[in-house]
């Protein structure tokens, strides 16, 4: 600790940290646009600058760490004078064009200048004017308005790890670009728009549709992929407008990855917004009391093992919860949320858990990827990884095919038979695995939904426990989840009971017609052509696959669109808060479910989310600590087996879509043809 | 008052003899040098600081002191001297003349001063015009090592000494040591920010002083000779002898080494052959390079050309580029070049000097064209003072002092520049 003096008052604040931390920890604000918690200082927006005695200059205060003895004044004439200069000089070259600004009403330059501006310009000479540039599909540039704070330069270089932002020209001449023209290939990009204090960069599809003051924020939980970043849903009336992170040091940081922000579109688009029956091969809009009907009319013939129940991957807790309550009440095992095969147990919760917990990349010492490309897979979980090895010391090794992950990886081969050379002690990274403190694995999909995908888990938990990645204090063996609804499900035990089917079971079951009917709770990942002649209903809320496969369709709602709950990986428990209202006769979908049980003669036991909830707890009794990632006891899990050498290959071809909304939206369609088929074409917005 | 021959470092600044291994060794380089090192790390700091020799590049920061700023004891990262040619600033042309015609005693001092800092390597960064003086540079390197003065076993010292030169691409602000680290780094020179200093987080991340080319060639000489000798020339404070570029409206332009504390009018009569037009023909002079402030004729007349004082006179001695302008010059046209070279020379980094130096340049160019009004005499002067301090570097405060220092000297004649006010507006 060290004492100082802020304007007046004696405090004792912790060594090390700077003057403005020191200023924030007592209630001072200082005003700033370059600096930013998590990126490096840079200290050149000189908003800052506070008064310290005895230094012959004014500090910035961003980037000068306290010293003993330290008097500081940010409340004297002197430092208003200063913060009124750099304003000035800020705003002397800065287009008065907030009316037309989608800044406007979020910008910091503007919230500032209302408190250390002055009234009136006296720069009389012309204002400079730079040319746009051109940043992909996502992002939006009017260069003309970058008052040079470098923060997306800083975040492209160190968060994002793609070092293709920077600035051109000295002095006044001085450009914000990417050198050569091109789209930001990083699957964050979108944090730029947030980290930029000005309206320099700006959600490109969310150009001129609403402004910030017109929007109902609701805090809520995404789904696009497995991490569960913390969000922030803007909407005007009925649409989704825009999707913002929420602060969140357990999960997401500050940062979403652009599926997450940009997808949104997708919400409006492709929407069930009534149910269907099929009626002489056609879909034919129908009321819900005639969906049911149908429903309840072709499962009264059936025998229980005659139904299944696929739960797909944007699956919420509450609704899975519902339908494994209708399906256990009308008499089959036959479920599963393992839509892409993965070989996990629902019994030993430590066998599907990122154990060691998101934060707890940071404290990993090295770091083995098996089948897990995770920039594709979770691209904030990827920069957290890149965020630890950058601290330096932590080497990473990687088993899968190979792929830039933003840092340096030891590649130790494609497939398992890398992993069984470390089992043996054996290349060059057994040594690193020995000697660090604390290992961690990260066993991704790619690994575990092969057919031999169980085998592999179980080799990986054997380097595990030859490694000590599982000590008294530390668990570093970790599943990386893809789906959403993943853990949620398997902690529900949404999966086949005692002589059920998994997915490929039911699969072939249907082709071969000993199952006549089955569910799929948003299920779109499996392949939907191979169900014979079953009776089909699909709840979800995107016509995609499973919709056109239908034989009924039940109208559910998205993820914004409802309060549900959510798993993380980390088995975090998280709430998804409703945003707005599902469109038209869709409904919230443990409700269709509760509505449709009735019809059956199977009435659950539940008529409020409350009372589904204590259902869920009932279930598994994690579901009680919300926001909480409760550890998982250690056990043994996994099924030694012959394990085919081939190599782990990556499922995701196109990042941009994955699941049923990012794939009906438009912005992911302009990246997937950007930044996979190369056609570099402007979004609407950029006219 | 005249400094004696007998107590010039810079024998040969005019080149009169050979500037390479055997001229030089004639005027006293490279005698034993091994001796020396001898003296040990410490004593030769202490021998640097009690010399009284300020930093030469402009700033005059005690030179021993800024080496007793290094790690005492080299850890796991080596410590690195860096030599700053990149002799940028307007007016000055000291360093090239040591570069042409001394490069030996550059590279002995380069020597001496890498052995107090424990740094086993020197850069010498050279600014990127100054081919001839690189080639020469260079030339004077090689013999050097092939004479096995510097290199693994430099002077039979047992000490490992290696020199590397380093070109610039010509760009002012790599003159400021931080964002020459950067540029020497291979990046874009922009200055860092300080603390840490070079002395603790310098070039690749090490330990590093940055000295002046000046500075690192008299070290030598001052070790032989004695600190008593060079502390008793000159002033207190202010001792030694400095080269001098006399440059403008003077008779004989001309580089020359002279004693800190000899008065300004002295200097100009005796080595330039006085003002063009004689003393009362002088309208003002700058005295240490671009960017210190001007001095008026009646400042002139009394000044003496050292730190101290000058600063005394709110001037500076800089680079001691002294540029004397007569009563033919425009001296709004002359400063507003002044400002049109800082608006080019801003690496763009941070805002004060990045907006604020095309600004006063903008509002210059008006004034000197007769379109500005009166007020924007005190608004200019108001921008110099959001400028000054409020930068990274000192590029903000070099662009805001020569225009504090007209509007110091000649506001009337600012005044009766802009436009006066009609009788209408009047009313």
């Amino acid at each position: 600790m060290v004492n100082i003096t802020i304007d007046k008052e004696k405090h004792d604040v912790e060594a090390g940290i700077t003057v403005m931390q020191a200023c924030e920890h007592v209630g001072i604000e200082i005003p700033r646009f370059c600096y930013h918690e998590r990126l490096s200082i840079a200290g050149n927006c000189r908003m800052c600058l506070v008064d310290i005695e005895r230094s012959p200059k004014p500090v910035a205060s961003c980037a000068m760490p306290v010293a003993e003895g330290m008097v500081i004044n940010t409340n004297t004439p002197d430092v208003h004078k200063m913060r009124k200069g750099v304003m000035e000089f800020l705003l002397i070259n800065h287009p008065l064009d907030c009316p037309i600004c989608d800044q406007g009403g979020e910008c910091d330059l503007q919230d500032q200048a209302m408190g250390f501006g002055w009234d009136r310009s006296r720069y009389h000479e012309n204002k400079r004017a730079v040319k746009d540039k051109d940043f992909g599909p996502l992002i939006k540039t009017t260069m003309t308005r970058c008052i040079h704070c470098t923060r997306c330069v800083r975040f492209a270089t160190e968060i994002a790890g793609v070092p293709e932002l920077g600035a051109t020209g000295r002095g006044e001449n001085t450009e914000i670009g990417t050198y050569i023209e091109k789209a930001i290939s990083s699957e964050l990009s979108g944090n730029m728009i947030d980290l930029c204090p000005v309206g320099a960069l700006t959600n490109a599809p969310y150009a001129f549709h609403a402004r910030s003051w017109e929007l109902k924020k609701t805090e809520s939980i995404d789904v696009m992929d497995a991490l569960g970043s913390n969000i922030r849903v803007d909407a005007r009336g009925p649409e989704v407008m825009r999707i913002l992170p929420r602060l969140n040091d357990e999960v997401n940081e500050e940062w979403i990855s652009d599926k997450t922000r940009f997808a949104c579109d997708g919400l409006r688009r492709q929407r069930l917004d009534r149910p269907y029956v099929r009626k002489n091969g056609k879909l034919k809009e129908a009321s819900w009391d005639s969906a049911f009907t149908t429903i309840a009319h072709f499962a009264q013939e059936l025998k229980g093992d005659q139904i299944g129940a696929i739960a797909g991957d944007l699956a919420d807790c509450e609704s899975m919860t519902a339908l494994k309550d209708l399906m256990t009440a009308m008499g089959t095992n036959n479920i599963d949320c393992r839509q892409d095969g993965a070989k996990l147990d629902s019994g030993i919760r430590a066998s599907y858990l990122f154990n060691s917990t998101t934060p707890g990349i940071d404290r990993a010492s090295a770091m083995l990827l098996i089948g897990a490309n995770t920039r594709f897979d979770v691209p904030v979980l990827n920069a957290r990884i890149r965020k630890r090895w950058t601290r330096g010391s932590c080497e990473i090794g990687y088993i899968g095919q190979q792929a830039d992950l933003t840092y340096p990886v030891t590649h130790l081969g494609d497939g398992p038979a890398a992993l069984k050379t470390l089992l043996n002690g054996r290349g060059p990274f057994a040594k690193v695995m020995r000697t660090a403190e604390r290992p961690m694995i990260i066993i991704g999909s790619d690994a575990i939904t092969r057919p031999d995908g169980a085998a592999v888990l179980a080799l990986a938990r054997q380097v595990a426990v030859k490694y000590e990645v599982v000590t008294s204090d530390w668990n570093g063996f970790n599943v990386l989840q893809r789906a959403a609804s993943r853990v949620g499900g398997l902690d529900l035990g949404f999966v086949p009971g005692r002589g059920g089917l998994d997915v490929a079971g039911i699969l072939s079951g249907a082709v071969d017609g000993s199952i006549k009917m089955v569910y799929l709770l948003g299920a779109d990942e499996v392949d939907t052509t191979k169900f014979g002649n079953a009776f089909i209903i699909y709840q979800g809320h995107h016509g995609d696959a499973g919709a056109q496969r239908a034989d009924v369709i039940l109208p559910g709602a998205a993820y914004t669109e409802k309060n549900a709950t959510y798993v993380n990986i980390d088995g975090r428990v998280q709430l998804t808060r409703l945003a707005v209202y599902p469109p038209g006769d869709a409904r919230e979908d443990w409700t269709i479910i509760r509505a449709l049980s009735e019809f059956t003669k199977h009435t659950l036991p539940y008529d409020n989310l409350r009372q589904l909830r204590a259902r869920m707890v009932q279930l598994n009794s994690n579901f009680l600590n919300v926001d909480q990632a409760v550890p998982a006891l250690w056990q043994d899990f996994g099924t030694e087996g012959h394990i085919k050498d081939t190599p782990f290959e990556s499922k995701i071809n196109n990042y941009y879509m994955t699941d049923p909304i990012s794939r009906a939206s438009e912005t992911m369609a302009h990246c997937t043809e950007v930044f996979l088929r190369g056609e570099d074409r402007k979004t609407p917005a950029n006219g | 008052m005249m400094l004696k021959d007998v107590d010039r470092i810079f024998t040969n600044i005019y080149g009169l003899e050979s500037a390479m291994l055997k001229g030089s060794k004639k005027r006293g380089d490279w005698n034993g040098t091994k001796k020396l090192l001898g003296l040990g790390r410490d004593k030769i700091i202490d021998i640097i600081k009690e010399s009284g020799l300020r930093g030469r590049g402009g700033a005059g920061f005690s030179t021993g002191m800024k080496w007793s700023f290094m790690p005492q004891e080299v850890g796991d990262r080596p410590h690195y001297l860096i030599i700053n040619a990149d002799e940028g600033e307007p007016g000055t042309c000291k360093d090239r003349e040591i570069m042409r015609h001394e490069p030996m005693k550059l590279i002995e001092g380069a020597l001496v001063a890498a052995f107090a800092i424990g740094a086993h390597v020197a850069y010498c960064y050279v600014r990127g015009e100054f081919y001839r003086e690189t080639k020469v540079l260079q030339s004077a390197v090689d013999e050097a090592y092939a004479a096995g003065l510097i290199g693994d076993n430099a002077c039979k010292s047992g000490f490992k000494f290696d020199f590397y030169i380093h070109r610039g691409m010509g760009s002012y602000i790599c003159g400021e040591e931080s964002a020459l680290i950067e540029s020497l780094e291979g990046k874009k020179g922009q200055p860092r920010l300080k603390p840490p200093f070079p002395a603790n987080v310098g070039v690749f991340g090490c330990p590093t002083t940055v000295n002046n080319v000046e500075s690192i060639a008299v070290v030598p000489t001052i070790i032989r000779r004695g600190q008593e000798w060079f502390s008793g020339i000159g002033k207190p404070n202010n001792a030694g002898t400095k080269l001098f570029n006399i440059s403008g409206h003077v008779n004989s332009p001309c580089t020359v080494e002279e004693e800190m504390g000899i008065p300004l009018r002295e200097l100009i009569d005796k080595h330039a052959g006085g003002v063009r037009g004689g003393w009362k023909n002088l309208k003002a002079i700058i005295p240490g390079g671009a960017s210190v402030p001007l001095l008026t004729k009646k400042q002139a007349e009394y000044a003496t050309m050292d730190f101290d004082s000058l600063r005394e006179l709110r001037s500076g001695l800089g680079t001691a580029a002294v540029m004397v302008m007569d009563n033919s010059t425009d001296i709004l046209r002359a400063i507003t070049r002044l400002s049109a070279f800082y608006k080019h020379e801003s690496c763009g980094q941070c805002t004060p000097c990045r907006e604020g130096t095309g600004w006063l340049w903008r509002v210059m160019e008006r004034i000197c064209n007769g379109d500005a009004t009166a007020e924007e005499i005190d608004m200019l002067e108001e921008v110099t003072k959001q400028i000054e301090g409020h930068t990274i570097c000192a590029l903000g405060d070099a662009a805001a002092w020569p225009i504090q220092g007209l509007l110091r000297a000649f506001r009337p004649e600012l005044e009766s520049r802009v436009k006066k006010p009609s009788t209408a507006e009047a009313a």
